[in-house]
């Protein structure tokens, strides 16, 4: 039973994190109906960029974060003026075949900025906070909360603002979104913010869980896809539900099979899903 | 000397670039015929060369083998690449074609792991040594010719598949293909079964890949699940198709020996200095990834675009 409860709190860090991805995925493909396949790794762009500013620059946490994140969006925006724009019209196939280079480039460029070395943000062991038997760590608690934050600030994002509105019309429907008259280009622009600033976020919470490598959102890039499929792509309350059901999923496996094909779950999960009702929990686009 | 180490090198540089011009072939038959994205290439060339490693393995290698010959391990391989192919294309075909690009990342890392970890079959990370390599030691007038006898072989392997795919290309078969790739629900209107033509066409792909696969490990003589990095050889493949011309099987050989001409002249380079540059390998994997995008940007047809008809 403790196990079990333990096991739970690891799969709701780790949906999280993985909902934080998925989100991002989500809105971007809602809007530009398009599987970014280097969302990956602007998690890690995200999680290296708050270094030089905790580390180097010895800024508070929160302030090296938010520096971190504005970096990020700032790069996905101009990613998108300088490649994705132009090939807009050439289709979503070769819009994802186009991310995928793009992510490798990302990776390639971490190497060559930080080097191929794993690093943490912060060396020495953190000693686990104890509630009776369960063991968490203090940096749990901080993704738990800060994802569930970050969850509530989407929601209101999407119901209460004209621009979270305008998003999910685009997603629902571009041609009629276009005709009532809503600014296009400025909701893409916002949704590479959003999704980026998420991606950053989930990136940091990983790394702090983890370690940084440049490899590291790469390897994340299954089980967030596979979240986003799960909840609906293009809907980012299924993503939400998708994360932790993945996270969890995840975690628990190792009761049965060997840790070491723990990201061969989100897979069967993504496979189950799109043979039992291929547009998942929320009927996506 | 100095020619016959030009000579050597040259014989490596086409053996390597044959390999993938065979990946870029089935990648083709994938993308440029029908379509398909797959990201999963390097899974099916693991495959591939594992089948073959495990079949021809003799008695003396690490892990011993029965000991077939080498022939039986490159025909085997293909069915072998072609069956996982099948299994996650009937998942994934009918629905979009990104869902199969995802799918397929998933696969490779799964086909990754499962070579790593079931040590009683694959050896696990140390790999498999000791698989024979034909024409090995074949010494001509004092020069060791295996190398070349070998890429003549490589040779004659990508003309039979390159001529097969070209019947079909040509055949009603492939124009139903690139029917369903530019107008799907047209070609579903004429009647053709959309799912069991883009099926064909995913495992016919995969089997090319996975000979690949059995041409390299006879060639290498060794193969380990970090032999190749997965990701980067599925990237290069794709650069490789894009740079020479999607849909073209002419342009998928071409694009594969100018990009692997351009990462071999690269690496080249990067010898030249005394001083090793620190994160020199990370650069050129970067410019490449800049390359694509110049190419998708700037000439998406590739260098021999596809024929029109």
């Amino acid at each position: 039973m403790v196990e079990l409860a333990q096991l739970l709190i690891y799969g709701v860090v780790l949906g999280s994190i993985i909902a934080l991805g998925a989100i991002g995925v989500s809105l971007t493909f809602g809007v530009l109906r398009f599987a970014n396949f280097a969302h990956g790794d602007y998690m890690t762009v995200g999680a290296y960029l708050v270094l030089p500013f905790y580390a180097g620059l010895q800024l508070p946490v929160a302030a090296a974060v938010t520096l971190a994140i504005a970096g990020t969006a700032l790069m996905a925006v101009l990613i998108d003026r300088l490649l994705f724009e132009r090939m807009r019209n050439a289709g979503p196939l070769v819009l994802l075949v186009s991310s995928f280079g793009v992510g490798l480039m990302l990776r390639s460029a971490v190497q060559m900025a930080w080097g191929p070395r794993t690093l943490v943000y912060e060396s020495g062991i953190q000693l686990p906070l104890l509630f009776g038997p369960l063991r968490i760590k203090p940096d749990h608690i901080t993704i738990i909360i800060g994802a569930v934050l970050l969850v509530l600030a989407v929601h209101l994002l999407l119901t209460r603002t004209r621009m979270g509105k305008a998003m999910r019309a685009m997603s629902d429907s571009p041609e009629l979104a276009r005709v009532s008259g809503i600014n296009t280009a400025q909701v893409i622009l916002f949704t590479w913010v959003a999704g980026a600033a998420l991606a950053a976020t989930a990136g940091f919470f990983l790394a702090l869980d983890t370690n940084l490598r440049a490899d590291l959102g790469w390897h994340f890039l299954l089980p967030v896809f596979a979240a986003a499929i799960l909840g609906g792509i293009g809907r980012p309350y299924g993503a939400i539900a998708g994360g932790y059901v993945i996270g969890i999923a995840q975690e628990f496996s190792t009761l049965v099979i060997s840790a070491t094909y723990k990201p061969a779950v989100a897979f069967a999960i993504m496979v189950a899903i799109l043979i039992l009702r291929p547009t998942g929990i929320l009927r996506g686009n | 000397m100095e020619l016959l180490g030009i000579a050597n090198y040259l014989v490596l540089f086409l053996t390597i670039a044959g390999v993938y011009a065979l990946l870029t072939l089935g990648l083709n038959v994938q993308w440029g015929y029908t379509g398909i994205l797959n990201i999963g290439v390097a899974a099916f060339f693991a495959v591939g060369a594992y089948t073959s490693a495990l079949l021809t393995a003799p008695a003396t290698a690490q892990p011993p083998g029965p000991g077939l010959p080498v022939a039986v391990g490159m025909l085997a391989a293909m069915p072998v690449a072609g069956i996982l192919a099948l299994g996650i294309g009937l998942i994934t075909l009918n629905l979009r074609s990104d869902y199969l690009a995802i799918a397929s990342i998933g696969i490779a890392e799964i086909v990754r792991l499962f070579l790593k970890n079931e040590e009683w079959l694959t050896n696990g990370v140390r790999g498999m040594a000791g698989i024979p390599r034909p024409f090995a030691g074949v010494d001509i007038a004092g020069w060791s010719a295996g190398g070349a006898l070998y890429l003549a072989l490589t040779i004659a392997v990508i003309g039979v598949v390159f001529a097969a795919l070209q019947i079909l290309y040509r055949a009603p078969w492939g124009r139903a293909l690139r029917a369903i790739r530019d107008r799907e629900v047209a070609a579903e209107a004429m009647g053709k079964n959309v799912l069991w033509f883009r099926l064909q066409s995913f495992v016919l792909g995969s089997a090319v890949m996975g000979l690949a696969g059995a041409v390299h490990v006879h060639y290498a003589g060794f193969i380990g699940p970090e032999a190749i990095d997965p990701l980067f050889a599925t990237f290069i493949v794709w650069v490789m198709l894009i740079a020479g011309g999607s849909g073209s099987n002419l342009g998928a050989i071409v694009g594969a020996l100018a990009i692997w001409a351009v990462w071999s002249v690269t690496e080249l380079l990067g010898q030249i200095p005394e001083e090793p540059i620190t994160g020199f390998g990370a650069l050129r994997v970067f410019l490449i990834g800049l390359l694509l995008q110049v190419i998708l940007l700037l000439r998406p047809q590739g260098i021999v675009p596809e024929p029109r008809e």
